[in-house]
């Protein structure tokens, strides 16, 4: 709306053009008016700054006692001064990587599926049915996850556990797989289950974000695509993808954040282990918000520090991502205007 | 851009396939369009040649069909002769996940018989987007029934709905117990976190849109970047504020104010995209016609933007009623009723749920899904209102609404009149066709 339009050239020869003096647009009411506009505003983003500075003096006297150490401690064991995020730190990264496996290729069907091949009148309805599968609560797909998947499931993990036990974590040390009437505990409670669950939940976000920028492929493009010969495939290939790839890449962190900081599903599935557990399909796993969770009621005031300190990284951690995948996203071509 | 599958050096058997398909291109082409052009040319009403046949425009040809269908029964024959004769696996799952790649070989063998290779690589990547939305569809079924079907014994007892669990014990059949202070507990909560967030991120989303400046646009960025927050971040950070520093009870109350505080970047953001909506052509019709901004925003933009903004509200609530961490952390876990936000813990729907699975007893289970089930009702309504109110585009008006609009400029008309003391210069002998120009909303029609 700001574009001007060219000044025609001057037909009578008038005073020399000047910038106009702006008049002031309104009285009182409206300054009134902008004042409470920009307090909300304050407001707002006093609000989310001191998220960070409460975390960090709440969790200072833990980050003084723990020192560097908090970083590099696996066992929580605040009282007797002996603790650190290293086990759920990476516990929490490899939850958030099974989540993505599983939820990247699911969400680039799906927003493929709705923006190049659903048929034009259940493409609205289909969109309406990913909002709901993000506005699903959490607590929901974990008793999903928790009380039905790794009941009904366990022959995946087994199987995977059995082919692909060479590459180290795949698998699945307590396990004996000569025998068939093994228990199937070793198999539940794990990563890869917190993972999976965690990647239905999150593709709904990567795939509003995706469908959002392959819509965005320009018409002119695809029919070019077309008229060169090219399959529904080779167009999509050619066109969408490329176009919408910031897209991707963006929602895909999006997606990231938000698996990192996912909290009551993780802690329904998981057993908590202290240690490093790099086999992601055996039994025991831990997140830093799962740690949170757990801990909580039976934590004492140092405890409630300690665990303050974990919860700032773990904001850092998704404050980080999210900032990356917003300037991703800004900066392509499908994202110019968009509201992911 | 290179990567353009060129499809034209198909082979010669598929060519002479498909012009066997499109019936005499020769008579169409001399026959330009004869429907689309319903001039009265005189020689139109010659004996036509022979009736036009109806060129096939489908994509999809029968040949698919039978090679999908086949592919997809081969492979669950191929993949239960399998599990008779080898048997690594059992259950459903394990049938999918071998029933599943055979299909896909099968398919893209049938396909390549007749096809080449660029038309198999189509066909393979249709299906495997097909089925991802299968599976993405089937996994919201399940995960959205299967709390009601396992819940059911619960939700038939009507105690259920009316009993907290201070009399039932874990032991204690459906007949006893409920989750009464759950449902109160969520209604409070939600409540509570919509009376701060409604206004404040209504605000800050109409500050966002009427000004410029870095300072809107550092608010914009930490509103977008904080969407993500950790839900379990936000409890923690009201324990920190509101419970350590302010001296507040942990109670609904906080719980309220934590859910608000993952509710307000939600809203924010939808409202912002919906208000950006609005049309500046009306905004700046307002403003030439002397209104001030808060003028402008009050009876121009808000108006034109209110099913857009409804439903944001609707949908930041559907995320903060499921939320259970920040009411774990700020408000706590009982088993009793408790009415009063401002004391003691007060539990909600999700957290009650997350508290009772964790029973190792079966009727606490069941009450767990019971709950479950309740909150994903919950969900729905608030999506479905969201749905319905918030269907339409910016400033799209249902025939009710233009109703009222219409009878509201003519009342104005009737003002201008009495006011000015003559008719307006052309005198509309006839009532108003539709809105006239006075109502500044109407721009929105064009």
């Amino acid at each position: 709306m700001t574009q001007l339009m060219s000044a025609p050239d001057p037909v009578v020869a008038g005073p020399p053009d000047a910038p106009r003096r702006r008049v002031s647009p309104s009285g009182g009411m409206d300054r009134v008016f902008r004042a409470v506009l920009r307090g909300a505003g304050l407001t707002v983003l006093a609000l989310m700054v001191t998220v960070g500075v409460f975390l960090l003096i709440r969790g200072l006297s833990a980050f003084s006692v723990a020192g560097f150490g908090f970083f590099t401690t696996e066992t929580w064991q605040p009282d007797s001064k002996n603790f650190g995020i290293a086990a759920v730190l990476v516990g929490t990264l490899l939850i958030a990587s099974v989540a993505l496996v599983v939820a990247f290729p699911l969400a680039l069907g799906m927003a493929l599926y709705i923006s190049e091949y659903a048929p034009r009148r259940i493409k609205r309805a289909l969109t309406s049915m990913i909002d709901l599968m993000a506005a699903v609560p959490s607590v929901v797909y974990g008793l999903f996850g928790s009380t039905l998947l790794q009941w009904q499931g366990t022959d995946i993990p087994r199987w995977l556990s059995i082919q692909f036990g060479w590459i180290p974590f795949l698998s699945v040390p307590e396990a004996d797989p000569d025998n068939p009437l093994s228990p199937n505990g070793v198999y539940m409670t794990s990563t890869f289950w917190a993972g999976l669950v965690v990647g239905f939940m999150i593709m709904p976000f990567i795939c509003s974000v995706m469908r959002e920028s392959f819509t965005q492929a320009p018409q002119g493009e695809r029919e070019g695509a077309y008229a060169l010969g090219s399959t529904r495939w080779g167009m999509i290939r050619s066109v969408v993808l490329p176009f919408g790839r910031s897209g991707m890449i963006g929602g895909t962190m999006l997606g990231l954040g938000r698996a990192l900081g996912e909290t009551i599903a993780v802690a329904m599935i998981i057993s908590p282990v202290f240690v490093i557990q790099p086999h992601i399909l055996g039994s025991g796993a831990n997140s830093v918000s799962a740690l949170i969770a757990q801990q909580w009621g039976s934590a004492s005031p140092f405890g409630l520090g300690a665990l303050m300190a974990a919860g700032l990284a773990l904001f850092t951690l998704t404050l980080v991502v999210n900032f990356a995948a917003s300037a991703v996203i800004a900066r392509s071509r499908s994202g110019q205007g968009s509201d992911a | 851009m290179s990567t353009v599958e060129p499809t034209v050096a198909r082979p010669v058997p598929e060519l002479a396939e498909t012009t066997q398909q499109i019936p005499q291109p020769t008579e169409r082409l001399a026959q330009p369009q004869p429907h689309r052009l319903p001039l009265p040319v005189p020689g139109r009403h010659r004996a036509a040649p022979a009736p036009e046949v109806r060129r096939d425009t489908r994509s999809i040809r029968r040949a698919d069909i039978v090679a999908l269908l086949g592919a997809l029964v081969a492979a669950a024959a191929l993949t239960g002769v399998l599990f008779d004769q080898i048997a690594p696996f059992s259950g459903v799952v394990g049938f999918i996940a071998i029933a599943y790649p055979l299909f896909l070989a099968i398919y893209a063998l049938l396909v390549s018989l007749e096809e080449n290779a660029l038309t198999v690589r189509d066909k393979l990547v249709s299906a495997l987007v097909h089925s991802v939305a299968v599976l993405a569809v089937g996994a919201l079924i399940v995960i959205i029934s299967y709390p009601v079907v396992e819940g059911w014994p619960a939700l038939a007892h009507l105690n259920f709905f009316t009993e907290d669990m201070a009399d039932a014990g874990t032991l204690d059949p459906l007949e006893f117990g409920g989750i009464l202070h759950a449902i109160v507990g969520t209604l409070e909560q939600i409540s509570i976190a919509l009376v701060i967030t409604v206004p404040l991120g209504l605000a800050t989303a109409v500050f966002l849109n009427e000004t410029r400046g870095a300072f809107t646009r550092l608010v914009r960025t930490v509103v977008e970047a904080m969407t993500a927050l950790p839900s379990i971040v936000a409890g923690l950070f009201i324990y920190a504020s509101l419970i350590l520093l302010l001296g507040f009870q942990r109670s609904g109350f906080a719980a309220g104010a934590a859910i608000s505080i993952m509710m307000l970047p939600i809203m924010i953001r939808a409202a912002d995209v919906v208000l950006r909506l609005v049309p500046s052509s009306l905004r700046e019709a307002s403003l030439a016609l002397g209104a001030g901004q808060l003028r402008t925003v009050w009876h121009v933009v808000l108006p034109t933007a209110r099913s857009g903004l409804t439903t944001s509200v609707l949908l930041a609530t559907a995320r903060g009623v499921g939320e259970t961490s920040p009411v774990l952390i700020a408000a706590g876990f009982t088993p009793y009723l408790n009415a009063n936000p401002f004391v003691d813990a007060q539990v909600s729907l999700p957290l009650a749920t997350y508290q009772m699975v964790a029973s190792s007893e079966e009727t606490m289970q069941t009450r767990a899904f019971g709950a479950a089930s309740v909150l994903i009702l919950l969900v729905l309504i608030l999506f479905v209102l969201a749905r319905v109110l918030g269907g339409r585009e910016a400033g799209a008006l249902s025939a009710g609404q233009q109703r009222r609009r219409a009878k509201a400029s003519a009342r104005d008309r009737e003002r201008f009149i009495a006011a000015t003391g003559h008719s307006a210069s052309p005198p509309p002998a006839q009532p108003l066709a539709g809105p006239p120009l006075t109502d500044p909303q109407q721009g929105v029609q064009l």
